[in-house]
């Protein structure tokens, strides 16, 4: 996806102050990939889309976003791996690429 | 004889012990406690013995004396439940009791084992939990003699227990490195893999606040990957590196043993369980109370106490054949001790986080809500007293199982 696209799509976008889709329902593939860029993910990779799709499933079964043990032990993917596909918080990123709202701090 | 099984006799089993003899004939019913040892800890106590303030005596009493004399008491592991044959294996004498209800109360522990280095080389030589008897006791000796140091606390993962005992330790030692004149020679740091002090955004803001003057740096959004040992420090899993000279280490809580060999848990090894009822959310015959619940409130004594009344209600509603009500509101309170004698008191449920304010309690309060009084400081101490005469007995106490927005400043 080009910058220019992904700039196109990012403005079409109802996000809040914190860049999350404020309605995950609008959320599709192409929106993926442009909210990625904005966090300085340029391609996203197999990898990634396993966990985003997985995030997804278990937003929809839960009605909320994954915890870091939740995506690895739901994925197998280590949370060393994931820290580098998702550079810095990556709970946070995830939940965003994948428009299933922020994750509430436990309590 | 039916038989009615209490899995663990902490807080929360030890109160559903005592309220439910109150309530079944024993020419019917039969209640049994399982629990893997003797004796009974006064948890909220633990983060007082580092300090000196607490000892190991002033925690613990035996769990027997505690639990109804009709009650079957059985001291052993719990080598499987199976509730698909409402059964359970002990591992003592190979026992097997089959069962008609069956109360989870095996709490959360600490596993270290979790985080890479954490229990090398260092563990209770400078590297210490307080979540246990031996962590605390470890400590205590630890800062006995330190001549102060980098000390840093770490919270491994989230959930744990009592969200705030971290915080309560920080205020603690600052004040315990003041009171013997060293408090210039220790940097304290908190580091967390929260974005923030605490959990909720306005209590967030006040406790983050009162780190900052009391000096305390905050390493926020801070994912522990590693101790490495021979720098001293702790590793992220985004390479930041935290240098330490005395580590305090919250490691990851998980749910018991057990309860992942019986194939009952989550991620972590809690019971899913409904938010508002309680009840198992795969068996109805099994309940689920205290910690050792996947419901998204604090893990703490006071929400086991929130969650009594409405566990014995559906329990004998379920026996009379009606439905269980959906009456917990994820309720919980908390005394923050937050050093000089004095405390802050935080009252919140799922939907309302903790106000400003004042809670209004009949002969005691009202304590402050949010913010740091001298009374706060000896409701705590006071509650010592209240845990072992009242709340484990299952007793009424001033406080309502739901949350009331009653002197809340909204």
């Amino acid at each position: 996806m080009s910058t220019q696209t992904a700039t196109t799509i990012l403005e079409s976008l109802a996000l809040d102050e914190e860049g999350f889709l404020l309605d995950p329902q609008t959320w599709t593939r192409e929106i993926a990939q442009a909210l990625a860029q904005a966090e300085g993910i340029s391609e996203l990779t197999e990898a990634h889309w396993k966990i985003i799709e997985f995030s997804r499933e278990s937003a929809t079964e839960s009605g909320a976003s994954p915890t870091l043990r939740q995506i690895t032990k739901g994925t197998g993917i280590s949370t060393k791996e994931l820290f580098a596909l998702f550079p810095k918080g990556p709970a946070k990123k995830v939940a965003k690429i994948a428009g299933v709202g922020k994750p509430e701090g436990c309590i | 004889m039916k038989t009615f099984l209490i899995l663990g006799a902490g807080t929360a089993g030890t109160m559903v012990a005592n309220k439910m003899s109150q309530h079944l004939d024993p020419m019917e019913w039969k209640i049994v406690v399982v629990d893997k040892d003797e004796t009974h800890i006064y948890q909220p106590g633990l983060l007082f013995i580092p300090f000196d303030i607490y000892t190991r005596e002033d925690v613990i009493k035996p769990r027997r004396d505690y639990l109804p004399r009709s009650v079957e008491f059985i001291r052993s592991d719990i080598e499987l439940i199976e509730p698909g044959e409402n059964r359970v294996r002990l591992t003592h004498e190979k026992r097997v009791i089959n069962y008609d209800y069956l109360v989870i109360a095996t709490g959360s522990r600490i596993a270290p084992a979790e985080t890479d280095g954490l229990l090398d080389n260092g563990w209770h030589e400078n590297v210490f939990d307080f979540y246990t008897l031996e962590g605390a006791v470890a400590l205590s000796r630890f800062l006995k003699f330190w001549k102060g140091g980098r000390m840093v606390l770490n919270i491994a993962e989230m959930p744990i227990k009592c969200p705030v005992a971290p915080l309560e330790f920080l205020f603690l030692a600052d004040w315990f490195f003041h009171e013997r004149g060293m408090r210039d020679q220790v940097e304290i740091t908190l580091a967390t893999p929260l974005p923030g002090a605490f959990t909720r955004p306005r209590a967030a803001a006040i406790l983050g606040d009162m780190l900052e003057r009391k000096g305390i740096a905050v390493e926020a959004e801070f994912n522990i990957m590693e101790v490495d040992h021979e720098k001293n420090v702790i590793r992220s899993y985004d390479e930041r590196e935290i240098p330490f000279d005395l580590l305090v280490t919250i490691p990851t809580n998980m749910g018991a043993e057990v309860i992942e060999r019986s194939g009952m848990g989550n991620e972590l090894a809690f019971v899913p369980t409904d938010n508002h009822t309680l009840q198992s959310k795969q068996w109805e015959n099994v309940w689920v109370i205290g910690d050792a619940a996947d419901v998204p409130t604090s893990k703490a004594g006071s929400v086991a106490h929130f969650m009594l009344d409405v566990v014995i209600e559906n329990i004998l509603r379920h026996m009379e054949g009606l439905k269980p009500l959906p009456k917990f509101d994820g309720h919980a309170n908390c005394f923050i001790e937050s050093g000089f004698d004095k405390g802050i008191l935080i009252d919140f449920n799922y939907d309302v986080e903790p106000l400003p304010g004042k809670y209004p309690l009949p002969g005691l309060g009202p304590f402050s809500l949010l913010q740091e009084s001298s009374v706060n400081h000896w409701g705590k101490m006071l509650f010592r007293w209240i845990y072992w005469n009242a709340l484990l007995k299952g007793e009424e106490l001033p406080f309502e199982s739901q949350m009331s927005m009653a002197g809340k400043w909204s």
